[in-house]
């Protein structure tokens, strides 16, 4: 009777578990999601309509794929407005990631216009805020990652830790509540709206914090911060990305 | 955050001619042409404890700063490391030192290692933020802004970056001296203190790597409170060094992020203390000073006695238990006579007080229902407990011999106001008085606070009163007390 009760519990506690996922991702449902920085005092909560994220970020051996399939990506041939001349700087040629950018490990050192082109090749694009962020609120095992010691420590330990050389493989991370790994403790993530008025307000800018929803929540700080002092040529060795894919309209 | 195991990024300085000298001073700031006729020159920026020299130009200059952050694993205390966010390498920052006038420019290099983007608002720019969205700075690029110094002063400057509490309080903070044009008085030594506070996961002492704490940084209740970093960065080779006979100088900040520091050297007095490191009057002769986050100050003392003296910060539970704790090491002669030490050690048995604590200390004051249960209220007692209650409370203005202060506080002895009243007297210490009475003749108007006894007690320091200093008045029972008070209700 338990194995059985608790199968029924999980059916109904993943919502779109039942339907059909495709490979590499995972549903995220529809949801709520408040800015923690806002530059309207009371802007609204939005809604998060479901849509599907990639288990792990881009690695080394995905990006080889596109840039071969697309050249004019590849680092000597990337024209220098859409990325600065750090891009891919970890790799050994233009076709040849090398040992600094192992294949498994994720994808540094692009711009986000670099990101945003292998998303549209894959026939995707970069999740918004919003979705990265609802993603990342889920802990480990709740949905409300806030309430749960353990996620909380594993995010502020890699906001202190060092950047380790080269960086581990992606998708060993342990999976969150939706399944999803490596958002909060591998590599800083891209997203497609990352210059969003939102986030570059005054609070990261030196302001007082008007509008600002949960001055507890440091890790969303921190990401709106980081996201705010980007510009979308730019390359950093601990700046990766991954997909998303929203749902067909009759889901 | 030990300086010795610091790099120590100092800037080659560059002074690139002197043609300024002969040119008139703008009235407030430079144009892009006056900025560019300026000779340059880079700063050189020092480690804590470590104060650049006086500046000797009595001209303004273009000054280049060049301030690299790094995000460095440091020891915090013994056996405990931290992720430090550092403006230079050091906590605090690197000193910068620039003259009222100077035309700055500040370069800030985030170090493509870090994390985190950084900012930097200096306190001594006059500007949105002090800088900070100007400087505002993604891992591996540099922001380049300027400003003119105009306001001559000890300024602390400090990360601005969301969560700004997490920047500070991981070590974002630092000192820059504007220095006045005519420059500050000669000293022998010259140093650079910070206090800050470290937000740990782990308690005080608790072994390996902390990671930061926000719910302890929102509380306000750091496991830490250091001076330049860490726990004994200022102490044993890190301590402070003078001669006897000599002027120290001490430029001091509080980076915070939110306690403010009562900073005082245990065993010394601040001859000098410029307050809130402004530039107008100074203090002499101060104890402790108190210095805000975000603040500073500088002071000055001289050495007499040779010995270690502790700086703390005087909220003491910060200095034994948290951290705050740093030595100024004083060796040479002593000046004669400014202090003996200690002359002699002899055994002693008590007696040379004797009687003195019965006769003029207060006695303590007694429950209000120290009667043995079923024991008879007396007179006796009744006076005796009386007393006790007088002399804890109506002696202070009535005084010891009953005849108050002629014109401020009435008398109680010979009372015709009292003894008109007899128990009825019970109301004025229950409710106090205030207005106009007329007291044997004399008018008194002043105001009696309510006295907080309970109703034998009230009851016993009435009797008190109305049998001493030749009052027969009788007595006043607690129920008489108790009755008076149902009377106001």
């Amino acid at each position: 009777m338990i194995p059985l009760r608790i199968l029924l519990l999980g059916l109904a506690a993943v919502p779109g578990a039942t339907a059909k996922v495709a490979p590499g991702m995972a549903r995220i449902p529809a949801g709520a999601y408040a800015y923690p920085i806002s530059v309207a005092p009371g802007a609204p909560t939005l809604h998060v309509p479901a849509f599907e994220l990639d288990v792990r970020p881009v690695t080394n051996a995905d990006f080889l794929e596109f840039v071969r399939a697309r050249p004019e990506w590849s680092r000597s041939r990337v024209v220098r407005l859409y990325a600065d001349p750090g891009y891919l700087g970890d790799w050994t040629a233009d076709f040849e990631p090398g040992p600094e950018a192992p294949a498994d490990a994720p994808v540094v050192n692009v711009s986000w216009f670099a990101a945003r082109a292998y998303a549209a090749w894959r026939g995707k694009r970069l999740p918004t805020i919003a979705e990265w962020e609802r993603a990342a609120l889920a802990g480990f095992a709740e949905a409300r990652g806030a309430d749960e010691p353990a996620y909380r420590e594993a995010t502020l330990a890699w906001y202190a830790a060092s950047l380790p050389t080269p960086l581990p493989a992606a998708g060993r991370g342990r999976p969150n509540f939706y399944g999803v790994r490596d958002l909060v403790d591998l590599v800083w993530e891209w997203v497609e709206d990352f210059n969003s008025a939102e986030v570059a307000g005054g609070v990261t800018c030196g302001g007082t914090g008007e509008g600002v929803r949960d001055f507890t929540d440091y890790p969303a700080f921190m990401r709106s911060a980081f996201r705010s002092s980007l510009r979308a040529s730019y390359t950093l060795p601990n700046l990766g990305f991954r997909c998303a894919r929203s749902l067909p309209s009759s889901s | 955050m030990h300086k010795r195991r610091f790099l120590i990024a100092l800037s080659a300085a560059a002074l690139l001619g002197a043609a300024g000298c002969s040119r008139p001073l703008p009235p407030h700031a430079y144009t892009a042409d006056e900025a560019a006729a300026l000779p340059v020159e880079y700063a050189l920026l020092t480690p804590p404890p470590t104060v650049p020299g006086a500046i000797r130009r009595d001209h303004p200059a273009h000054v280049i700063v060049d301030l690299e952050v790094r995000e460095l694993v440091r020891q915090l205390a013994d056996g405990v490391t931290y992720t430090y966010w550092t403006f230079g390498g050091t906590v605090p920052g690197l000193f910068i030192r620039v003259r009222e006038g100077d035309y700055v420019e500040v370069r800030l290099h985030n170090h493509p290692s870090s994390k985190m983007p950084h900012n930097i608002d200096l306190h001594a720019v006059s500007g949105p933020g002090g800088g900070a969205a100007a400087s505002f700075t993604a891992p591996g690029h540099t922001s380049t802004f300027a400003f003119t110094a105009m306001n001559p002063g000890l300024y602390v400057y400090h990360c601005a970056t969301a969560p700004v509490p997490m920047h500070v309080g991981n070590g974002m903070y630092g000192l820059i001296l504007v220095e006045p044009k005519g420059g500050l008085p000669p000293v022998d030594h010259e140093y650079y203190l910070m206090q800050g506070e470290v937000y740990t996961a782990g308690r005080y002492g608790e072994p390996g790597l902390q990671a930061f704490d926000p719910e302890k940084a929102a509380d306000e209740r750091p496991p830490y409170v250091v001076f330049n970093g860490s726990v004994g960065a200022v102490s044993g080779d890190g301590a402070l060094q003078a001669r006897t006979g000599e002027r120290v100088r001490i430029f001091f900040g509080d980076g915070g992020p939110n306690l403010t520091s009562s900073f005082h050297v245990i065993g010394q007095i601040f001859s000098t203390v410029y307050p809130e490191a402004g530039m107008g009057p100074v203090e002499h002769n101060v104890q402790t000073t108190t210095v805000p986050p975000g603040g500073a100050t500088i002071v000055e003392l001289t050495t007499r006695v040779p010995g270690n003296f502790a700086i703390v910060d005087h909220a003491l539970s910060r200095a034994f238990g948290k951290g705050a704790l740093g030595l100024l090491a004083v060796s040479g002669p002593a000046m004669e006579g400014v202090f003996s030490g200690k002359l002699s050690d002899a055994p002693y048995s008590g007696g040379l007080f004797e009687g003195y604590h019965e006769n003029v200390a207060p006695a303590p004051l007694a429950a209000a229902d120290d009667l043995p249960p079923g024991a008879p209220l007396t007179k006796a007692i009744q006076l005796k407990r009386g007393q006790r209650v007088f002399n804890a409370s109506c002696i202070a203005c009535h005084q010891a011999n009953g005849k108050g202060l002629p014109g401020v506080y009435p008398p109680l002895a010979g009372s015709d106001f009292l003894r008109e009243r007899g128990v009825r007297s019970a109301v004025i210490p229950i409710k106090g008085l205030s207005g106009a009475i007329t007291v044997n003749g004399k008018t008194y108007n002043n105001l009696m606070p309510p006295q907080p006894y309970s109703d034998a007690q009230i009851a016993d320091v009435l009797t008190f009163v109305m049998n001493s200093w030749g009052n027969d008045w009788g007595r006043v029972l607690p129920d008489d007390v108790k009755q008076a008070r149902a009377g106001l209700n």
